[in-house]
């Protein structure tokens, strides 16, 4: 087993774990703690799989702003959700056997598909895919349309949640 | 060297934890911890497809920094709905918030 691998199984299997702690815990300050654990191992998937730059983003949007304003939303609906309550819904044994279906479904079908075992191929040496993602983003033959498209939904998604958060008028 | 495979099975678990966590959990930021885990695990997919099959081009990484840019859109908007819910209702419970419910 090279060093590669086992970082992977070490990686997935935190990741797993962390996974299925947040989807169990009680404490929702707890889950969202594993919830970044699993992202930050995540992280570190993208920098197995060379993509330097995503595992950095991952790491700044997803733990540094997506879970820390999960942690804030917990702390600010907490009033009266007590620790004992029932934090599952009735029918949770139905979704346990569909979300397994599910995972057990998509192996079984990956494992019919024939490139499934397939190698990754050496990048060129001395190529800077960065730099490459840098102008596909930005070049019209590239994903300018998408990218700019983006940026308006950010600036909607920003608007839509100062309006949507905003003490009413006179409120209750 | 890691087999795509490997990816591949560790997305579909992530995602099945995901999904289980969005149809058992009652509170709604819960539910969005689920929908971000089940984003991370397509995002797995995206880069480790874009690694094995397509390094060539970088489609793969454009299309997973589109996925970063509506994860974020959506958590600051769902997190802003479930705020505004808690201040009328005193509740984030997914089982009370039934309004709309037909």
């Amino acid at each position: 087993m090279t060093v590669e691998q086992a970082v992977f199984l070490f990686t997935s299997f935190l990741i797993l774990f962390s996974g299925f702690m947040m989807v169990t815990r009680q404490n929702l300050v707890h889950a969202a703690l594993y919830l970044v654990v699993a992202l930050f191992g995540v992280a570190v998937i993208f920098v197995l799989l060379e993509a330097g730059f995503l595992a950095v983003v991952q790491v700044l949007v997803y733990i540094g702003a997506i879970a820390i304003l999960m942690i804030f939303a917990v702390m600010l609906t907490r009033g009266n959700a007590t620790e004992e309550q029932e934090s599952m819904n009735a029918g949770f044994g139905w979704a346990m056997l569909l979300s397994a279906l599910f995972a057990f479904a998509l192996i079984v079908m990956l494992g019919q598909w024939a490139d499934i075992g397939a190698m990754a191929p050496a990048l060129d040496a001395g190529r800077s895919t960065i730099e490459e993602l840098g102008s596909a983003l930005v070049s019209p033959d590239g994903y300018v349309i998408p990218f700019e498209v983006a940026s308006v939904l950010l600036l909607a998604a920003l608007i839509g949640a100062l309006v949507v958060a905003r003490p009413q008028k006179g409120g209750k | 060297m890691i087999p795509l495979s490997w990816y591949l099975y560790l997305a579909a678990g992530l995602f099945g934890l995901g999904l289980y966590g969005v149809l058992a959990r009652k509170n709604a930021i819960a539910i969005l911890m689920g929908v971000e885990l089940m984003l991370n695990a397509v995002n797995i997919n995206i880069v480790a497809f874009w690694r094995y099959l397509t390094p060539q081009n970088m489609s793969g990484q454009a299309f997973a920094v589109m996925v970063f840019a509506v994860a974020a859109a959506e958590v600051a908007v769902g997190l802003a709905l479930v705020i505004s819910i808690y201040r009328r209702r005193k509740t984030v419970d997914a089982d009370e918030i039934n309004l709309m419910k037909w």
